[in-house]
Order: C-alpha cells, then sequence, then structure tokens
C-alpha cells in the first residue's frame, strides 16, 4: 500500500540537491492517504458494531417488527418500556444483582488472596520458594473443563450446589492474579519499604501502604479481567445453578433465549442490560488496556 | 506453558558481607501464602488428581459407581460421536485460529499512530471480548435468522433468500466460527498492539532512510520484532479454541444434528446430560493432552521462527 510513497521518497531524495519538493509532495500525499485511511476503518468499526447497534435498535421496536423485509432501525414506535419489562421479565433485574454480588466478593477475594501470595513470592524468604511457584504457575495450563466435573461433585457432596458460595470460591484463588501481581510487586524498588521496616512496620503494613498504592495499576487490570470473568462465566454456573433465583446474567439470558423464541424485543432488551457494566468498565479504563494486556500478556513470555 | 524466568537469586543464601542479614521469613511466608494455597489445593490440585481417577471409573451421579479400568477411554475411542466431536473442533481451531491471528495482526497495524483517537478505536473493536458470550450469541440469532437482519437485506437488495444459516449443516460451523472471530480477536488486537507499539521508532525510521519500502519494513523488521507476541498469541488462542463451548451452545446448541458439537459440548452433554461423570472425565483428560501435546510442539517449534532479541 505505502510502497508508492516510499518508492517516490527512494527514487527522489537520493540526489540530496533536491530534496524539497519531493517531501512537499510525499506529505500532501500521505495526508490524503491518512485521511482515506481513517474513513476507511471508521467504516469497518461501524460493520463492526452492527450487532451491537441491531441489538440496542430491536430493543426498542414494538414486538410484531422485530422481524421485517426490508429492514427498518426504527419500529412504529419508540418502546423505551421494553426495558422496564425485561427487566421484571423472569426475574432479570433479580440475575443483574446476583451477578453483580458474585462478581464483585470474587474479585474482593481474588485481589486479597494474590495480592498477599503476591508479596510472599516477590519479597519474602523461604525455602522452595522458586519451586512453589512453578507449582503455582502450572496449574494454569490445566483446562477448566478437567476442573468442573470433580468440583461439582465435591460440591454436592458439601452441600453447595445452587449457592453464590460455589459461584464464588473455586474460582477466587488463581494462579494468574499471583503472578501478574507478583511481575508487577518485582519492580517496586527496595528502598521504598527499607524505611518503613526501619519504623519497626510489618509485612501487613507494607503491604497495604506501600505496595497497594504503588501497584494500582496492575490491581485496577486484575480487578477488571476478574469481575469480568466472573460476569460473563457461563460454564460453571450452567452446571452448578438451576434454581432461577441463584441464577446470574449468562445463565438468565440463555434461559430467555430457550422459552420465549417470540419475545425478541425483549431478550435484545435483556442483552443490552447484560453488556452495560462491562462495557462501561473498559470505556472507563481504555487508558489502562493496552498496558495492562501488555502486563498481563507479554509478561508470561 | 508460558512460564517466565523464575528469580531464584535468594539472599539468604549468599549474605552479603557488611549488609543487613537476611533472615528466613517462614512464618510470615507461610501466613501470606496461606489462602491462595488452601485454594487452590481444595479447588485445582484436589479437582486434578479426583478426575484423573474419575476417568477410570463409572460414575453415574446417583447410585453406585465401580471401577472399570480404561473402559471409557475405549468406548470413546469407539465413539463415533466423539470422533465427530474432535473434527467439528479441529474444524473450529483451523478455521478460527488463523482468521484471528490475521485479523487482528492486521487492524493492531491498520490502526497505527496516525489514526486518531487510537484508543477509542482500539477500545470498539474489544468490547465484544468484554460483553457476555450468551448476549453475543444472542444478538447474532436474531441476525442469522430467517427474516433476520442478513436474510431481510439479501431479500431486500438481491431478491434471494438467504440460508437458514443456523439450520444448515453446511453453515452452522461457519455460523459459529463468525461469532467467535467476532467476539474473539480484539484481545489479540491489544497484545499486538502493545507489542507494536514498543517497536523503537528509531528503527523504523532507519530502515525509511535507507529507502526500504513500507512492505519491505513490515516484513524486514516489525514483523521480526514482535515474533515473541505473535507466539504467546497463537499458543493462548490455540489453547482457547480448543475449549470452544458457549458460541456452539448458545448458537446452535451442537446442531443441527451434531454439526457443531464440539469436544466441551460432548463432554458437558455427557457429564450434565447423561450424568456420565466418569466418561466426562475422561474427555476432559483426551481433551487436556491433545492441547498439551499442541501447546509442546509449538514451544518446540518456535526456535525456528520466534525471535527473542
Amino acid at each position: 500500500m505505502t510502497s508508492e510513497t516510499s518508492s517516490i521518497t527512494a527514487v527522489d531524495v537520493r540526489p540530496p540537491a533536491a530534496p524539497a519538493p519531493a517531501i512537499r509532495l510525499r506529505s500532501r500525499w500521505s495526508k490524503v492517504r491518512a485521511v482515506l485511511s481513517q474513513t476507511l476503518l471508521s467504516l469497518v468499526a461501524l460493520l463492526f458494531l452492527a450487532p451491537i447497534i441491531w441489538m440496542v435498535l430491536s430493543a426498542l421496536k414494538p414486538s410484531a417488527e422485530v422481524f421485517t423485509v426490508p429492514p427498518k432501525p426504527f419500529g412504529s414506535e419508540i418502546k423505551f418500556g421494553n426495558f422496564a419489562e425485561a427487566w421484571n421479565y423472569l426475574p432479570f433485574g433479580r440475575f443483574i444483582v446476583n451477578t453483580i454480588f458474585v462478581a464483585s466478593v470474587g474479585t474482593a477475594i481474588t485481589l486479597v488472596a494474590s495480592a498477599m501470595s503476591a508479596y510472599a513470592f516477590a519479597r519474602l524468604n523461604f525455602r522452595f520458594r522458586g519451586g512453589l511457584f512453578v507449582l503455582y504457575l502450572s496449574t494454569l495450563i490445566v483446562p477448566q473443563e478437567v476442573i468442573v466435573i470433580p468440583m461439582f461433585l465435591l460440591m454436592k457432596e458439601i452441600g453447595w450446589v445452587n449457592s453464590n458460595k460455589a459461584l464464588i470460591l473455586p474460582w477466587a484463588f488463581t494462579a494468574f492474579g499471583t503472578f501478574l501481581l507478583r511481575q508487577f510487586f518485582l519492580t517496586v524498588p527496595k528502598e521504598l519499604e527499607e524505611a518503613a521496616k526501619l519504623d519497626g512496620c510489618g509485612h501487613v503494613r507494607i503491604l497495604r501502604s506501600i505496595f497497594l498504592p504503588v501497584a494500582a495499576p496492575a490491581f485496577a487490570v486484575l480487578a477488571v479481567f476478574t469481575f469480568i470473568g466472573y460476569w460473563n462465566s457461563f460454564l460453571w454456573p450452567l452446571i452448578i445453578v438451576s434454581d432461577t433465583d441463584k441464577m446470574t446474567v449468562p445463565l438468565g439470558l440463555q434461559l430467555f433465549l430457550g422459552q420465549q423464541g417470540q419475545r425478541w424485543e425483549l431478550l435484545m432488551a435483556a442483552a443490552t442490560i447484560a453488556m452495560m457494566p462491562t462495557v462501561v468498565l473498559v470505556l472507563a479504563l481504555q487508558k489502562y488496556l493496552v498496558r495492562g494486556i501488555a502486563l498481563s500478556g507479554l509478561g508470561g513470555r | 506453558m508460558a512460564i517466565p524466568p523464575v528469580d531464584v537469586t535468594d539472599v539468604a543464601i549468599a549474605p552479603r558481607p557488611g549488609g543487613p542479614r537476611k533472615r528466613s521469613d517462614r512464618r510470615a511466608a507461610a501466613g501470606f501464602l496461606a489462602p491462595s494455597m488452601l485454594g487452590l489445593l481444595a479447588f485445582t490440585a484436589f479437582p486434578i488428581v479426583a478426575s484423573l481417577i474419575l476417568g477410570f471409573f463409572d460414575w453415574p451421579v446417583l447410585g453406585d459407581h465401580r471401577f472399570t479400568g480404561l473402559q471409557n477411554y475405549k468406548s470413546l475411542v469407539d465413539s463415533d460421536e466423539f470422533k465427530t466431536a474432535i473434527i467439528n473442533t479441529i474444524v473450529f481451531v483451523v478455521l478460527y485460529v488463523p482468521l484471528n491471528i490475521v485479523i487482528s495482526l492486521g487492524l493492531a497495524v491498520w490502526i497505527s499512530p496516525r489514526i486518531r483517537p487510537r484508543g477509542l478505536y482500539r477500545t470498539i473493536f474489544f468490547i465484544p471480548v468484554v460483553t457476555p458470550v450468551v448476549a453475543n450469541a444472542a444478538i447474532f440469532t436474531l441476525i442469522l435468522s430467517p427474516n433476520g437482519l442478513v436474510d431481510s437485506l439479501m431479500q431486500t437488495w438481491f431478491g434471494v433468500q438467504a440460508p437458514n444459516f443456523l439450520g444448515s449443516k453446511t453453515w452452522a460451523m461457519p455460523a459459529v466460527v463468525l461469532l467467535s472471530i467476532w467476539q474473539g480477536f480484539g484481545y489479540n488486537m491489544l497484545v499486538f498492539s502493545a507489542a507494536l507499539d514498543a517497536v523503537p521508532a528509531s528503527l523504523t525510521e532507519a530502515a525509511t532512510i535507507d529507502g526500504a519500502s513500507a512492505t519491505a519494513r513490515f516484513f524486514r523488521i516489525v514483523l521480526p520484532l514482535i515474533t515473541p507476541s505473535i507466539f504467546f498469541a497463537v499458543v493462548l488462542t490455540l489453547i482457547s479454541s480448543f475449549q470452544v463451548f458457549t458460541q456452539a451452545y448458545v448458537l446452535t446448541g451442537g446442531g443441527p444434528g451434531d454439526a457443531t458439537t464440539t469436544m466441551v459440548l460432548y463432554l458437558y452433554e455427557q457429564g450434565f446430560r447423561f450424568f456420565n461423570l466418569g466418561l466426562a472425565s475422561a474427555i476432559a483428560w483426551v481433551l487436556f493432552i491433545i492441547i498439551l501435546i499442541i501447546t509442546i510442539f509449538q514451544f518446540i517449534g518456535q526456535r525456528r521462527w520466534v525471535h527473542y532479541d
């Protein structure tokens, strides 16, 4: 694509006597191309977002006008009431509240447990530290499918089927969080803690008042991904929850899809509501996204 | 998999003369590690061992279980349904992984520093990564249904009906792949974006001055520099694509017939519809071993194409 511009440069710039016109030509050409490229990219982005836009538009239509030939962006009236109806239909509001609870508590436990073990691996001296850390990491290669079947039996055995505990606890102790935070903790200069140590601060205090603020971006990244993981989790809730009262948002949507083939506008309203929290989180934290991915992803090479 | 170099420089082993003497923090370490260690033991280590054992048993949810040795694995080898599930999974992986990598790398490159605001475009393509898969699948069900958006547009523009994508043996799997690509490539796109941002501008500028075309700059300089990220993305994408479940479960329910029944969908049906927990555990281990072998081969093969410096 860019070969044309560059070949102009290659041919014209070489004789150092006349660089000016070539550069001017090149910069005008490259401006045109930048505008073209951005316009085309915007079209691609719009096409990419079309399913989500169509979801919102469908959520606002009257029931009989969801499927029309030719397709129409708006129905004969804009029905905001669909959202209220979807919220109360099944107990979808209940699913939202359940999921917020499960995801928040799960995230809190994950952050605390990961911070503690990450601190131990990054700063404390004890035998077998390296070996134990490798053991932690090795749990990451086991697919969830291997774990869910015995986990289901375990939950049945201890009477946790259809409970929030079963949705939260099995996934709150991940080696991933430990790994992510440890990598970040290792970059914290030791001088920061030395003064605190001399003042007689214990490890808990050092973790809380020095590592927590310094590693805030890493905590934020871990918190967001953990929350989203709980929010979207499907296979495990599908296995462990059958009681409508205990269902999470994805299960509720699935129930909706199964029960109400006819009320597509309500399903789309419910899907819109279900997407809202995660989309808001990502938009709010977009600054950290690339950095966070770099942190969690490339740190692992 | 991606095991980083472990920092084993334990200062206690080599006390620096004159420096403060380092002691072992065994007590503190035990306290700090206790929550995660207990959690991992109960909810990861124990289930892994239990799953391996379950695979050698006939283990219904209700009623007695009995040891059957390799029977579960034998019946999997003989099962045509399981063969179909493996083939479906491989078809999915072969379609999904290359498309995902090419699209995510292409867009990461396209969203160059000259595109503004970059963050916004990156975020747009990342959105379906974080929205619930069930919600994503619900939208695609609506769009791909007869008289849905695609069919309706085809009727309007070309006067022909679109195939019934989700009800057709030919189209169901491409539909599952399409949904998976749409919601999946944004993650790798960000991985590549981070890698591209880390390529020093001085290198590409030097090449420009030397008269290298943009294509040459990309393939000769940029691409080799980001091969570690590409390797990382390919490994993780392959692993997750072998585990494909939710998209197929919601979009097609594994059908029509068994056209989109993947390995994990088959595992779910055996384990939680027919409650053959032993057989389901055996399926999980077959899946695990396939993933492990492929990952090991990738780590062996990486020396040929991944440049770490």
